[in-house]
């Protein structure tokens, strides 16, 4: 008889994706579910979605889920861990959700030290409204609202929420990982679960990983090119590595 | 708490809500109602609940959203300006059907205005206010005490109909100290919260939202939201009404203003001018049916706010041109005397004459 030796997470549900070729959130649904799987957590973890590409994240994993308005998954889960702290409470937002609309709740969640898991998926585009400039737009990229490449003399420059987040006392564990190639998503699991562990072991303080996650789709790159966009590119400007705890 | 405690409006409604089972506040500073936040930051604790002084009106809702999702009493509490923020966490439990309970103390406006007393937040509570075809339940209740009475129904109602509760206060409520009790209620018999979120333990998985991509479901959501809304308009519309049989003139007034035209009427009586009064006490459902039989007879009503008139546009839907409709009132911080309601009623009985 043959030998089952890889599978599906449990928490992973067995359905076809409505994400684009390419797209990183399937691998960070995936490394999710497998962190939930592996620490046994699923019947008291409770999964904010977004308002983004990842607004169905519940379509996919298999766990008690809630979709809130955009940028406020801070503090929706602050209401459900101070009400529920034996819950296992994360977000998972990209960086409209995070660094644009919802940056009061995501610096007040840390700054109160909530102690929940950030999910942040960094992909330096808006997805979901058709690929406009997100916060994290790199300088010169063209994006539906910078078509010359964004001008940082008009635009601003790219916001580096983890760095801003770990001066915080109240951020306990920051981390940049990146989901672009096999060592870095190992890196990534590794961070994810550490994430989950400081809840599960009631650590003081928010934990936030990014990851900086491939849009094949709206980098207007193939799905390889992609990957090495931000690995030659991203890491650039959003250097990975653990930024605090 | 027991016997009659002397408190204001927004301490002794914070205490009913504690006494109801409340299990979480969320708030933000903002006058006039600033004890409720602090009231609650030392009561919370104290009964081993939850207080959050939160970033902002936007955070504190969305908190209240966060502890609802998971089946818990959350309430908060705000003035005039914070409540605006809120409207799109509101939108959000009306279309994820999350039961809360959110105490607005009115204040003079728009934009900042001032912090004093106000009842221009009509439309806003009543026709929504945040987007999509949704409705809050409402109450405008009128004296400290009916404000306590209030909060124990207001939880209990949220949680029978999964929608968010609004109590529109204003300035003199919250401010006001009056004589109260403040009494334990048993909870009417509610429906299990099966769809709370709580970890999917030896379970399927439960999802609280309101977006619906698929064709015609968020067409077949509303039409089920409209459902739920009918059955409120027909269990749950409370109104009074003050000698209304024999009346000329029947002054329609909630909240504050109806203390107000209390005073008002029964001097009116007392010069022997046929008057009464009805006061709306759910503002959402409204009673257009009470207030249009009061119509049938020739009378002329007359609506008092303080406001430039808001609640008069449902009286003249209740009426609907069987009789005229007055209006009077006072915008902004305005506050109507006594003798400035009985001088419109004398105004308006001058003329008509029943058939």
């Amino acid at each position: 008889m043959m030998q089952k030796v890889f599978t599906r997470p449990q928490t992973l549900k067995d359905c076809p994706t409505h994400y684009c070729p390419g797209c990183g959130h399937g691998i960070a649904h995936r490394l999710i579910a497998e962190v939930v799987d592996e620490l046994g957590i699923r019947g008291k973890t409770i999964g904010i979605a977004p308002v983004g590409c990842a607004v169905l994240a519940y379509d996919y994993l298999d766990v008690d889920m809630v979709e809130v308005a955009h940028g406020r998954p801070p503090a929706v889960a602050t209401g459900m861990k101070r009400t529920n702290p034996d819950y296992i409470i994360f977000s998972y937002q990209g960086d409209g959700d995070l660094a644009a609309i919802g940056t009061a709740e995501i610096i007040h969640a840390a700054h109160r030290a909530e102690q929940i898991t950030v999910v942040f998926i960094n992909n330096a585009v808006f997805g979901m409204t058709g690929g406009q400039m997100a916060p994290t737009t790199m300088l010169g990229q063209v994006t539906a609202t910078t078509q010359a490449g964004r001008d940082p003399a008009h635009d601003g420059y790219p916001l580096q929420i983890a760095e801003l987040l770990a001066i915080l006392p109240g951020a306990t564990y920051v981390e940049r990982c990146a989901l672009c190639s096999v060592s870095h998503i190992r890196a990534a699991k590794k961070a994810l679960k550490h994430a989950f562990e400081l809840q599960l072991n009631k650590a003081e303080g928010l934990s936030l990983i990014e990851l900086l996650s491939p849009c094949p789709t709206y980098w207007r790159l193939s799905p390889p090119d992609a990957m090495l966009w931000i690995q030659n590119e991203m890491t650039k400007v959003f250097p990975l590595g653990r930024l605090k705890g | 708490m027991s016997g009659k405690v002397l408190m204001c409006g927004n301490e002794a409604m914070a205490e009913a809500a504690i006494q109801a089972g409340c299990d979480a506040y969320f708030g933000y500073p903002i006058t006039p109602q600033n004890e409720v936040t602090a009231y609650m930051s030392k009561r919370m604790p104290e009964e081993g609940k939850v207080f959050i002084q939160s970033e902002s009106e936007l955070a504190a809702i969305n908190m209240v959203f966060g502890a609802s999702a998971t089946g818990k009493r959350a309430m908060t509490s705000s003035s005039s300006p914070g409540i605006s923020l809120m409207q799109e966490g509101i939108s959000y439990l009306a279309g994820a059907e999350l039961p809360s309970v959110i105490v607005n103390v009115m204040r003079g406006g728009p934009g900042l205005g001032n912090i004093a007393p106000s009842q221009g937040d009509y439309f806003q509570s009543t026709k929504g206010g945040g987007h999509g075809d949704y409705h809050c339940i409402v109450f405008g209740p009128s004296g400290v005490q009916e404000f306590v009475d209030t909060m124990p129904l207001a939880f209990d109602l949220a949680d029978q109909y999964r929608i968010p509760v609004m109590i529109l206060a204003d300035g003199i409520l919250g401010q006001m100290m009056e004589p109260i009790t403040i009494e334990k209620k048993p909870r009417r018999k509610l429906p299990e919260k099966d769809w709370a979120l709580t970890g999917a333990d030896g379970r399927k998985q439960n999802i609280v939202r309101s977006l619906w991509l698929a064709e015609g479901a968020v067409e077949q959501h509303n039409y089920d939201l409209q459902a739920k809304y009918r059955q409120i308009e027909k269990n749950e519309i409370r109104c009074e009404q003050y000698e209304v049989d024999d009346a000329d003139v029947v002054v329609v007034a909630y909240g504050i203003a109806a203390r107000i035209v209390r005073g008002a009427v029964q001097k009116a009586r007392q010069q022997g001018i046929k008057v009464g009064w009805i006061r709306p006490i759910t503002l959402w459902p409204f009673p257009y049916e009470q207030i249009s039989r009061a119509a049938e007879q020739l009378r002329i009503f007359l609506v008092v706010e303080l406001s430039c008139g808001q609640m008069v546009e449902d009286v003249r839907l209740a009426v609907a041109g069987k009789a005229p409709v007055v209006f009077w009132g006072r915008p902004g911080g305005g506050v109507p005397t006594v003798e400035q309601v009985l001088e419109k009623i004398q105004q308006v009985t001058i003329h008509p004459k029943k058939k």
